[in-house]
């Protein structure tokens, strides 16, 4: 494997406050909107984003849930057994404005099944989608990002791995090749 | 990721305690999916299960049909006693034929012991063993534990006793070995007529006084007498049974701990439980039956996740 860093340091801190601010933007105080991260690795996203809200809104209350999508992926019995994540959304998304968060945007079929997940718990009034990586050219659906971070060109054999300090030690995202 | 290590589920003997903790934990996840205004997922839409019912049922088939619906997949349902199978049809002709419609998979409860371990070697689809005879009753005894999971943290190190007929009851033998390979204690109670000869070499204790095992344990599992397979007399009477035999609020108020009282149902009320107990803050009957639905889904989901 060939590794190639996309983005680390400052320039992913300034990334996250860019997209932070783009949020606040369209969202105000967040009275009326929602942050979902999808299970398994947009939860990490999910959470950065709400902290660094609440830094820069100190007033305002970000609600941030966790969203599994497992039970309505479409490739279920087309590949390995596939294990649930936990599903935690402690408020109502009842019209609200929904904002969904992954870390990689890359064939859109992730979102499918989330937009398909979210529909269980109410009809919000709008949902978006904030992806930290947008590996542009490879959707499967028609499906784009309100946000983006960075975009990407790659293709299919590589893979993009996003770190999060709390979870990997560092804030990074990498590019995977295959070393042939 | 690594999936159930049985391609069909027959009794809890084929289940490690991996196994066992991953249905638990998909049970959960299946458990906060129950709670949600819409109950339902689209994972099993394109499978069809038919569930066999040779023997009546009436928790465990609602309980299955529930899970597989809401689920998303096809259901067809079979009684036996309105079927072909009075008229002389085998059983691998019965679900030969079934499965000629295209079934992926047959949710069986059968008279005979071993009847789901028989067909699953002689039929492609998937089994699930819905209680065969005085066999086993793997979702019975998944659900319990999940239920004494939830309401005591864990398993492990639990005392639990299983009080009552033993010897005819498949839900004891699957509860005796799920329990077992989650680290409980477990301890059978009843009158040694109904206790089978060699069950202490499946590592549990025996005792013939109630109130000794009720002080010993932490859960108390009451299990109804099976009258219509006993074709002799086990023992003098339905009263004598209960006088000795049966849980009261006396009782239960005579200890000096809260125990949890389970029944994995139909309950004959007044026999081997009292109304007052089953109704009380102690029994969490009600508990199992909600968490049956989850166990089963789990169970549906993740057996039918190994399909290529």
């Amino acid at each position: 494997m060939q590794n190639l860093t996309l983005l680390d340091g400052q320039k992913f801190q300034i990334t996250l406050q860019r997209l932070c601010r783009q949020l606040i933007e369209n969202h105000n105080d967040f009275s009326e909107s929602v942050l979902i991260g999808i299970q398994p690795r947009g939860i990490y996203l999910a959470k950065r984003i709400a902290e660094e809200l609440r830094k820069i809104l100190p007033e305002a209350t970000i609600l941030q849930g966790d969203l599994d999508i497992t039970f309505y992926r479409d490739d279920f019995r087309r590949r390995d057994q596939l294990v649930p994540n936990q599903t935690k959304i402690d408020f109502i998304i009842e019209n609200k404005k929904v904002i969904m968060m992954d870390d990689v945007l890359w064939t859109g079929r992730t979102i499918r099944a989330a937009m398909d997940a979210l529909q269980a718990f109410g009809r919000p009034e709008k949902i978006e989608l904030l992806a930290l990586v947008d590996r542009r050219y490879s959707r499967h659906i028609p499906v784009e990002a309100d946000y983006v971070g960075i975009e990407v060109d790659s293709i299919a054999s590589q893979k993009v791995v996003v770190s999060w300090i709390e979870t990997d030690g560092e804030d990074r995202i990498t590019l995977l090749s295959d070393a042939k | 990721m690594a999936g159930l290590s049985t391609r069909h589920l027959l009794g809890i003997k084929d289940l490690n305690p991996a196994d066992i903790q991953l249905i638990f934990e998909t049970a959960d996840n299946f458990k906060t999916v129950l709670n949600r205004p819409i109950k339902k997922v689209p994972s099993l839409r394109d499978v069809t299960i038919a569930n066999i019912f040779f023997e009546n049922s009436t928790r465990t088939r609602l309980s299955f049909e529930l899970a597989e619906k809401r689920l998303s997949a096809d259901v067809v349902n079979f009684a036996a006693s309105s079927s072909s199978v009075s008229k002389g049809e085998t059983l691998i002709d019965t679900v030969n034929n079934i499965l000629a419609m295209k079934v992926d998979m047959v949710v069986m409860r059968h008279p005979y012991a071993g009847a789901g371990i028989f067909l699953s070697k002689h039929v492609k689809a998937q089994i699930v063993n819905a209680g065969d005879g005085a066999h086993e009753h793997p979702t019975q005894a998944l659900l319990d534990a999940f239920s004494i999971r939830e309401k005591l943290g864990d398993v492990a190190g639990k005392k639990v006793v299983i009080v009552g007929d033993i010897l005819h009851s498949r839900v004891a033998l699957s509860n005796i070995l799920c329990l077992k390979h989650l680290g409980a204690e477990v301890m059978v109670c009843g009158p040694t007529t109904l206790i089978p000869k060699y069950i202490g070499s499946l590592g549990v204790k025996v005792e013939h006084n109630l109130l000794k095992a009720l002080n010993w344990c932490d859960v108390a599992n009451m299990l109804r007498i099976q009258l219509e397979r006993q074709d002799i007399k086990y023992f003098p009477s339905l009263r004598e049974y209960t006088m000795l035999y049966g849980l009261n609020k006396q009782i239960l108020d005579s200890l000096d701990k809260e125990i949890i009282v389970m029944h994995p149902g139909p309950i004959n009320r007044g026999v081997e439980i009292t109304s007052d107990v089953a109704d009380s803050k102690q029994s969490i009957i009600l508990d199992q039956v909600e968490n049956g639905v989850a166990i089963r889904m789990a169970v549906l989901f993740l057996l039918a996740g190994q399909t290529p």
